[in-house]
C-alpha cells in the first residue's frame, strides 16, 4: 500500500474556540493509482494533503506512506520522506526565483541525490521547456511556471506525487494541457498521484475520487 | 543535499548583487572603523612596551629619592655586595645637528629582555657597540639621522630613542661617572645585604615606563576604543537590517526548500556557513580598510601621545597579527549578533509559514510598545547612572544606556510625529504620504537609529571639544602669564643666569618642584613666588578670601582640581602633607592636561621644607617687545640647550597644536561614523524599494505619476532625516554633558564648563540632510525608472 490514512483528526485553535478541520478521515491508495480530492473551500482538502506530505502535524489517527508511520517520524525523517519518496506540486508553484528553469527542474533530484540527466532532459522536452532552460521564473508565464514545478516534482522519480490544485491559477486550455502532461508523466514513472482540485471535470479524469465535506469523507 | 541547498541560497545574492554588496560593505565599514582604532591602540601600546623593554626591562629600578644622579661608586658597591644591577643614563643631545634622546646602557649587565642589550651582544649587530662607539636606533629613527656615520638600525627598538654603550653615552652627555638609575634583574641573590645598608639614598621603584605610560594614556585609548565601538554599533545596524531583509525576502525560498525535503537544522547550518563566508570576506576587506584608516590617523595620534604624555610612538604603522585577528573576530561576532534573531526565527518557523515578507516592514504595535518600554527602562538606567554611578566604566555604561535608550525611543517618536501630521493633513495626497511614511518607519528605523547615534555623537563630541577649546585657550592665557620660560642646566648656571637677568627683566620668578606622597599617591609640589603674575592670573576655581595672602604666609596651599575631586577636598579643609606638615587649602585651580595631583605653595615655604632643592627653572617677566632680543642675548651669552629658553607664544602655540591634533582623530572618526550612517540609510532605502512596489503600484495605478512618487520618496527621506536631527540635538547635548561632567571627571579628574555652538549644529544639519538626499537619490531614481510592467506584476503575482 502506498498511502494509508486512518481516522485522521485535525483541529485548529481559533479566537472563537477550536475548529475541527478533519474528523476521522480514512482512505488508502495503491502504487500507480491516481486519486482526486474534491470538496468546498475550507473542507480540509489542502490540510489533508499537507498532512500526507508530512508538512503539517495531526491530532489523532495514523498516516502511513510506503508503510512508514508519519506520527513516529521526527522533523529530519519527514524531510527525508519528502526528498526520497514523495513530491509536492504547489498551487503557487513555489519555484526558487533566483535559479533558472534547468536548475529548478533538477533541484529536488539533486537534493535526493538521484540526478538522472536523461530523465531530466526527457522531462524538460515533454514539458516543452527546452527553449526556456536558461530563463528565470519571473520571465515565464503562469502555465510555464507550473510546468517547471511539475518537472521538479517528477525529476526525482517519486513514488507519490501530491498536487495542490496544480491548475488552479491557469486558464482552462492551459490547465488541460498541464493536466494531460502530469497524468502522462505520472503514468510513465508509475507514481501515485493525490490531487486536490475544485474541478469536477479534472477529477473525473483520475482513477478515483474522494469528496470531503466539513472535514469528513462524503459517502 | 548541502551543495544544492547552498547553491540555491547563494543564487539569491547573484540575483540581488546590490544587496550582497551593501551587506559586505556595511560589515566591512563597521569592522574597518573598529579595527582601525584597535590598530592605533595596538601600535601605541606596543611602543610603550618597546620603550620599557629597551630601557628598563620588565623589572624594577633603583633611583635616588631626590632625583640626583647616582655615583659610579654606588653602582660598584651594589655589584660587589651581590646586587644584580645594570646602569642607565639618559639625556638629550645633538647628533649632526639633530636633537635626540640618548639612552646609555651596559649590555653586559643589562637584564634579559632588553632589546638593545641583546642586540649589542649579538654577533650580527653588536660589532662596534662596546668598543667602537656604534649607536643603535629603530630603523625610522636611524633614517632621520642620515648624516650620522655610526648609527645602526635595529628592528624592535623603541622609536625616537638612540642607544649607546654607557661609557659612550656619559661622554656624549658630558656627565662622566654618573647614572640616572640602576635596573634590577628579576632574579637576585637571596643572601644579599639590605639596600639601606649599602646605598640608603637609593629607593626601589617597581613598574617600568610601560606601566606609567599605559596608565597615563589609558583614558585616551579608552576614548578611542569607545569611538571605535560606537562606529561598530552603527555598522551593526546596517548588517542587522540587511541580514533581516535578506531573511525576510527569502522566506518563500526557505519554505520551498523545507517542503522539498531540506531539514530545518541543515538549512540553519547552511545559512550559518553562508554568513560565515560573508563575515570572513567583509572581515578581510574591513581589516584592510582599517589598516588604511589607522595609517592615516596614526601620525596625529602619535603627536598627541608625545605632546600630552611624552610617549614616543612611531608615526608609521606595523602590521600586527593580534589586531588583525581581533578585527576578523569582531566581524564574525558582529555577523553572529546581527543574525541571531533571524536564525532563531527561521529555526522555529513552521514549514507552511506565510511566505510574504512582513515582520521586517510591518512591525506590530506590540513590538513598538516593547521597544518603547525598553527605551524608557534604559533612559531611567542612564539617569540612575548619572546620579549614583562612580568610575569611568560606570560613566561609559551610563552613556551606553543613554544612547541605546534614545535609539530605541526614536521609532516611537517618529510614529507620533508622522501620525500627528497625517491627522492635520487635509488633502488626499499629503494624507497618503504621511500614512505611507508611517508604514515605512519600521523598515527604516534601524538606519534612522544609526543616523541618530552618529548625529548625536557628532553634536556631543563637537560640543565637548569646542567647550574644551574655549576653556583651554582662556586657561592657557592665565597659566602662561610670563613672557619667557628658562631652564638652567645646573645650579651654577642658574645663579649666573639670575645675576645676569636681574637688571634686564621686570621679575624673575623661580619655579621649584619636587615629588612627595599625598594621601598615598605620588604628587607634584611646586613652589611659586608671591607676585602679581600669579595673584592676577592664576586660574582659581574656588578660593578663600585673601587667598594669596594666606599662601604667602606659608601656612596655606593651593591644590589642583584633580586632587580636589579625587579626594573630595574643598577650600578651608586641612591637608596632611607629611608627618609634621599640615596646610590649609586656600584655593583650587584648574590644571587641564595634567594626569597627576599637584599642590602649590609659597617659594619660601618650599625652601624651608626642601632646603636641598635649587631652582633650575624660571619664569621671566619682561616687556613684550623685549622678549625676542632677550632670548637672542641669552642664547648668545650662555651655553643653553635648544629648548632651554622658550617664549610664551611658542608654548601656547605648541599646546594648542597638541590640543588640535588630539581632536583631529575624534573629528575624523566623527565624519567616518556619519558616513557609515548615511550608508545605512542608502542600504535601507535601496533594499526597501523593491519591497515597496506592492504599496506604490496601486497609487500609481490610481493616477500618481512615476515622477511624483520619486519626488515624494526623496522628500520622505529628507523629512525623516530632519526629524532624526531634531531628536539628535538634545541627545547630543546630553552626551556632551555626561562626557564633560561624568567621564572627564572620572577619567582625567577635571570638570569643564559646557558651551553651546548652534552654528556647528547648522553645519551638521546641512551635512545630514545632504547625506539623506544623496542616500535617497538612487532609490528615487530607480523608482522613477521602474517600467510599468514591473508595477503591473504586483497585480498578477503573489509577492
Amino acid at each position: 500500500m502506498l498511502l494509508e490514512v486512518e481516522k485522521v483528526q485535525k483541529t485548529y485553535a481559533s479566537a472563537s474556540g477550536p475548529v475541527t478541520i478533519l474528523n476521522g478521515v480514512s482512505f488508502q491508495m495503491n502504487a500507480g493509482e491516481t486519486l482526486a480530492l474534491t470538496g468546498e473551500s475550507g473542507s480540509g482538502k489542502s490540510t489533508l494533503l499537507h498532512i500526507a506530505a508530512g508538512l503539517e502535524a495531526f491530532d489523532a489517527g495514523s498516516v502511513r506512506v510506503g508503510g512508514t508511520d508519519l506520527a513516529q517520524m521526527n522533523e529530519p525523517a519527514r524531510a527525508a520522506l519528502r526528498r526520497d519518496i514523495l513530491s509536492v506540486v504547489f498551487q503557487q508553484f513555489n519555484l526558487i526565483p533566483s535559479l533558472n528553469v534547468a536548475a529548478n527542474i533538477a533541484f529536488q533530484a539533486r537534493l535526493a541525490g538521484r540526478v538522472d540527466p536523461d530523465w531530466i532532459a526527457t522531462l524538460t522536452e515533454r514539458l516543452g521547456l527546452q527553449d526556456f532552460a536558461g530563463q528565470y521564473p519571473e520571465q515565464l508565464s503562469g502555465g510555464q511556471q507550473q510546468r517547471v514545478a511539475i518537472g521538479r516534482a517528477l525529476a526525482a522519480r517519486p513514488k507519490l506525487v501530491l498536487a495542490d490544485e496544480p491548475t488552479g491559477n491557469l486558464d482552462e486550455a492551459t490547465g488541460d494541457a498541464v493536466m494531460d502532461l502530469l497524468l502522462d508523466l505520472v503514468a510513465s514513472s508509475n507514481a501515485g498521484l493525490l490531487m486536490v482540485t475544485h474541478s469536477e471535470r479534472l477529477a473525473a479524469r483520475l482513477d478515483r475520487r474522494l469528496h470531503l465535506r466539513r472535514g469528513a469523507l462524503a459517502p | 543535499m548541502i551543495r544544492p541547498t547552498l547553491q540555491a541560497l547563494m543564487s539569491h545574492w547573484r540575483a540581488q548583487p546590490l544587496q550582497c554588496l551593501t551587506l559586505i560593505l556595511g560589515l566591512a565599514l563597521a569592522t574597518a572603523l573598529f579595527s582601525g582604532v584597535q590598530a592605533i591602540n595596538s601600535e601605541a601600546r606596543s611602543a610603550y612596551a618597546q620603550a620599557a623593554d629597551a630601557v628598563s626591562g620588565p623589572g624594577a629600578v633603583l633611583e635616588r629619592a631626590d632625583g640626583a644622579p647616582i655615583e659610579q661608586a654606588q653602582f660598584i658597591s651594589l655589584r660587589r655586595a651581590g646586587w644584580m644591577v645594570s646602569p642607565v643614563i639618559e639625556g638629550r643631545t645633538r647628533i649632526s645637528g639633530t636633537q635626540i634622546r640618548l639612552i646609555g646602557i651596559d649590555p653586559l649587565t643589562a637584564p634579559q629582555g632588553s632589546r638593545a642589550g641583546q642586540a649589542a651582544l649579538s654577533q650580527e649587530d653588536g660589532t662596534g657597540f662596546l668598543s667602537g662607539g656604534t649607536l643603535f636606533a629603530a630603523p625610522n629613527t636611524a633614517a632621520g639621522l642620515p648624516d650620522a656615520q655610526n648609527i645602526r638600525a635595529i628592528e624592535g627598538l623603541a622609536p625616537g630613542l638612540v642607544f649607546a654603550d654607557i661609557g659612550v653615552a656619559q661622554e656624549m652627555l658630558k656627565r662622566p661617572g654618573e647614572f640616572d638609575r640602576l635596573l634590577l634583574a628579576d632574579e637576585q641573590p637571596l643572601n644579599r645585604p639590605q639596600l639601606a645598608e649599602i646605598a640608603p639614598e637609593l629607593q626601589l621603584r617597581t613598574g617600568g615606563t610601560e606601566g606609567d605610560l599605559a596608565r597615563l594614556t589609558d583614558s585616551f585609548h579608552l576614548n578611542l576604543t569607545a569611538f571605535g565601538l560606537l562606529s561598530f554599533a552603527v555598522g551593526l545596524f546596517i548588517v542587522h537590517a540587511t541580514i533581516g531583509l535578506a531573511f525576510e525576502q527569502r522566506r518563500a525560498m526557505f519554505r520551498t526548500l523545507r517542503a522539498l525535503g531540506v531539514p530545518a537544522r541543515l538549512l540553519v547550518t547552511v545559512l550559518l556557513a553562508e554568513l560565515g563566508i560573508f563575515a570572513v570576506t567583509a572581515g578581510l576587506i574591513g581589516t584592510g580598510l582599517g589598516y588604511l584608516i589607522a595609517a592615516a590617523l596614526l601620525p596625529d595620534v602619535a603627536a598627541t601621545l608625545t605632546g600630552l604624555y611624552g610617549a614616543n610612538v612611531d608615526g608609521s604603522l606595523t602590521f600586527r597579527a593580534n589586531w588583525w585577528l581581533t578585527g576578523m573576530a569582531i566581524a564574525i561576532l558582529g555577523t553572529a549578533v546581527a543574525s541571531t534573531n533571524s536564525l532563531q526565527k527561521l529555526a522555529r518557523l513552521p514549514v507552511l509559514a506565510p511566505a510574504k515578507p512582513r515582520a521586517w516592514v510591518m512591525a506590530s504595535d506590540k513590538t513598538a510598545l516593547l521597544q518603547a518600554g525598553l527605551a524608557l527602562a534604559l533612559l531611567a538606567l542612564a539617569a540612575l547612572g548619572v546620579i549614583f554611578g562612580r568610575g569611568v566604566v560606570a560613566g561609559f555604561a551610563t552613556l551606553g544606556a543613554l544612547m541605546i535608550g534614545a535609539a530605541f525611543a526614536l521609532p516611537m517618536i517618529l510614529r507620533l510625529c508622522v501620525g500627528l501630521a497625517a491627522r492635520v493633513a487635509k488633502n488626499v495626497k499629503p494624507q497618503w504620504f504621511w500614512a505611507d511614511t508611517r508604514q515605512q518607519i519600521p523598515g527604516l528605523s534601524l538606519a534612522l537609529m544609526a543616523l541618530l547615534l552618529a548625529l548625536a555623537t557628532n553634536i556631543g563630541v563637537g560640543t565637548m571639544v569646542s567647550s574644551f577649546r574655549l576653556t583651554f585657550t582662556g586657561w592657557l592665557d592665565q597659566r602662561l602669564a610670563s613672557e619667557l620660560y628658562l631652564r638652567a642646566s645646573d645650579a651654577e648656571q642658574a645663579a649666573e643666569l639670575q645675576t645676569w637677568l636681574a637688571p634686564r627683566t621686570d621679575a624673575i620668578l623661580p619655579l621649584i618642584n619636587t615629588e612627595i606622597e599625598i594621601l598615598g599617591r605620588p604628587a607634584e609640589v611646586f613652589g611659586i613666588a608671591d607676585h602679581p603674575t600669579y595673584r592676577d592670573n592664576w586660574p582659581l576655581l574656588e578660593r578663600l578670601p585673601d587667598v594669596w595672602d594666606r599662601v604667602a604666609t606659608g601656612q596655606a596651599i593651593l591644590i589642583n582640581e584633580q586632587l580636589s575631586i579625587r579626594e573630595g577636598l574643598r577650600t578651608g579643609d586641612t591637608l596632611t602633607l607629611g608627618p609634621d606638615w599640615q596646610a590649609e587649602i586656600a584655593g583650587v585651580y584648574s590644571d587641564y592636561g595634567n594626569p597627576r595631583i599637584q599642590i602649590l605653595l609659597n617659594t619660601d615655604a618650599m625652601d624651608a621644607r626642601f632646603p636641598d632643592l635649587t631652582a633650575l627653572q624660571f619664569a621671566l617677566r619682561v616687556p613684550p617687545d623685549q622678549t625676542q632680543p632677550l632670548m637672542d642675548a641669552l642664547n648668545e651669552k650662555f651655553d643653553l640647550g635648544p629648548d632651554a629658553v622658550i617664549d610664551q607664544a611658542s608654548i601656547k602655540a605648541f599646546s594648542l597644536e597638541v590640543f588640535e591634533r588630539t581632536f583631529t582623530v575624534s573629528a575624523a572618526l566623527n565624519i567616518l561614523t556619519l558616513s557609515v550612517a548615511g550608508f545605512a540609510i542608502l542600504t535601507s532605502l535601496l533594499t526597501l524599494s523593491a519591497m515597496r512596489l506592492p504599496q506604490l503600484a496601486p497609487v500609481w495605478a490610481l493616477g500618481m505619476t512615476h515622477a511624483t512618487l520619486a519626488r515624494l520618496e526623496l522628500l520622505r527621506a529628507v523629512l525623516l532625516a530632519a526629524m532624526t536631527l531634531i531628536a539628535a540635538v538634545p541627545l547630543g547635548l546630553a552626551l556632551a554633558w555626561v562626557l564633560l561632567n561624568v567621564i572627564n571627571v572620572e577619567a582625567f579628574g577635571w570638570r569643564l564648563p559646557m558651551y553651546l555652538f548652534p552654528t556647528a549644529w547648522l553645519i551638521l544639519a546641512v551635512a545630514a540632510l545632504g547625506a539623506a538626499v544623496l542616500a535617497s537619490l538612487w532609490p528615487a531614481w530607480r523608482l522613477y525608472r521602474t517600467p510599468p510592467a514591473h508595477l503591473l506584476k504586483v497585480f498578477v503575482n503573489e509577492r
